[in-house]
């Protein structure tokens, strides 16, 4: 469903994504991990065709991100970080524009938004302004508009930042919900959410992939904690190393 | 144009749900209706004056001339003022707020967004033409003017209107920020409106060109009652470079 090879980002001589493979099938959550800065939202940037890859190439549902990017746009379902809501609509004519722009037809509109509002718990307050919608009814919003017209794929940029424990556990039961009849990426920092919706893991350091893995193989014995931090902390202590032997100390 | 009317509708809901639309149109209501009572005053003096010595050497007072002319070109000065207050926000808010990626990540064309969006202020403009458009039809129930120069005088504005937002926009589509966008339209559209100015100093080619690229110089053929083809050519085609800059602009953005 999802197929990465060798997905770079440079800004001129600064690189934001270095070396990014990995692929994800029908069905499948996942994971995609990393610290603050690791290059997730760039990928996952380039992987909804907002941002064109420096180098390398995805497909996603088949479709090529770069020459088929319209292809894919039909069938991707996106929630940046911050929702992007129009404060002064109402969540009813919010999520009918969005029907509208992802190409649903007229006669469906009515029903698909009334599907999502219930789908997504946002029935009672349908008729308020975005811009007057709490942190995790915004975040529903969101979910919302990237769900409305049932892409094969969807692609969610840390979905819980900055929620209530009891809002990230709804959203948490929303996402496990789309497994059924979706390909869900999820890139988030959070572990305990990885482990509890995903079903696979992949994570990335400083731009580059360091681990793609079902989540049981994974963490047989240990906690994803002390996977994630190896992984993480061996690439930094690396860095450091050779940091130190250049200024030879 | 599914797509172009879904940008439309949201555009112009925009408008409306928040005060600007209304604060432009009322600003731009409230101007005109100043500037044609004060040219009434003036005529009315005028008239006076010849009636008191009607072969005093000065031809008969026109109103067309006297208030009408001189109200339009008044007018093509607010709008300067009051276009890039209606689209510094077009897409310099999308992109700070980031419903961009909303709209770039959708099945659109970068054409669509931008026609859908400046239909939408095309939208407003037309209000605000019709609405100060009643001022001078009022004449006609007091007096007798010519109504063609009232009318095509009316499209002038419109159309100088449209031009402006179309570059206005253009403008708005290079920053995020709302106020460096309403500067910068602002200015280039009074280099846009003073363009013809150093006409007189100059001769020849020169001066023909600045004449032909001057707003207010195309725009004084319509408000005198002459609709040539050439002044609306001159206009579609201002628009068109603004359209096309939007496009080009966002185009690129989308690709960086």
């Amino acid at each position: 469903m999802i197929e990465v090879k060798k997905l770079a980002k440079k800004y001129g001589d600064y690189v934001a994504v270095s070396d990014v493979s990995f692929s994800a099938s029908k069905g499948e959550i996942v994971g995609f991990l990393g610290p603050n800065g690791a290059g997730k939202t760039t990928t996952i940037r380039m992987l909804a065709t907002y941002l064109p890859p420096s180098s390398g190439t995805a497909t996603v549902a088949g479709y090529d991100i770069q020459t088929q990017a319209d292809e894919v746009r039909r069938r991707i379902g996106y929630l940046p970080e911050t929702p992007p809501l129009y404060g002064e609509m109402t969540v009813l004519e919010y999520l009918r524009f969005v029907a509208q722009i992802r190409g649903i037809s007229r006669a469906d509109v009515t029903r698909k938004v009334d599907e999502v509002l219930d789908r997504c718990f946002l029935f009672d307050v349908r008729n308020k302004l975005c811009q007057h919608l709490s942190r995790g009814y915004r975040q529903r919003v969101g979910i919302a508009q990237a769900i409305i017209h049932d892409p094969e794929v969807i692609i969610l940029d840390e979905p819980t930042s900055g929620l209530d424990p009891r809002q990230i556990i709804d959203i948490r039961k929303m996402i496990a919900n789309l497994a059924q009849h979706h390909t869900v990426i999820l890139s988030t920092h959070i572990l305990p959410e990885v482990q509890t919706v995903c079903t696979k893991v992949v994570i990335i350091n400083r731009g580059r992939v360091v681990v793609e893995s079902q989540i049981g193989e994974l963490t047989k014995g240990r906690s994803l904690e002390q996977v994630f931090l190896e992984c993480v902390s061996s690439e930094g202590l690396q860095g450091g190393e050779s940091q130190s032997l250049a200024s030879g100390v | 144009m599914k797509n172009v009317w879904a940008i439309f509708r949201r555009e112009t809901l925009s408008f409306f749900v928040s005060p600007v639309a209304y604060f432009v149109i009322t600003g731009y209501v409230l101007l005109a209706g100043y500037f044609f009572f004060m040219l009434l005053g003036r005529f009315n003096i005028v008239v006076a004056r010849f009636s008191m010595m009607p072969n005093g050497g000065m031809p008969t007072p026109n109103l067309n001339q006297w208030v009408v002319e001189g109200y339009y070109h008044t007018l093509l000065v607010v709008l300067v003022f009051l276009i890039p207050m209606l689209t510094m926000r077009l897409i310099a808010e999308e992109r700070r707020r980031g419903t961009f990626e909303l709209l770039a990540t959708s099945p659109l064309s970068v054409g669509e967004i931008v026609l859908g969006k400046f239909l939408g202020v095309a939208f407003v403009l037309f209000i605000m033409t019709a609405a100060v458009g009643l001022f001078p039809l009022v004449l006609c129930l007091f007096g007798n003017p010519e109504l063609r120069p009232i009318l095509s005088g009316l499209l002038g504005l419109l159309l100088f209107g449209l031009s402006f937002a179309s570059i206005g926009m253009a403008v708005s589509s290079l920053t995020e920020n709302q106020i460096v966008a309403a500067i910068s339209s602002m200015v280039t559209l009074l280099l846009l409106y003073v363009i013809h100015s150093p006409v007189e100093s100059l001769s020849g080619a020169a001066a023909d060109i600045l004449m032909y690229l001057s707003p207010v110089v195309q725009a004084h053929d319509l408000i005198k009652g002459v609709i040539g083809v050439k002044n609306v050519v001159y206009f579609l085609s201002l628009i068109s470079v603004g359209l096309f800059f939007s496009q080009r602009a966002l185009e690129a953005q989308r690709w960086r």
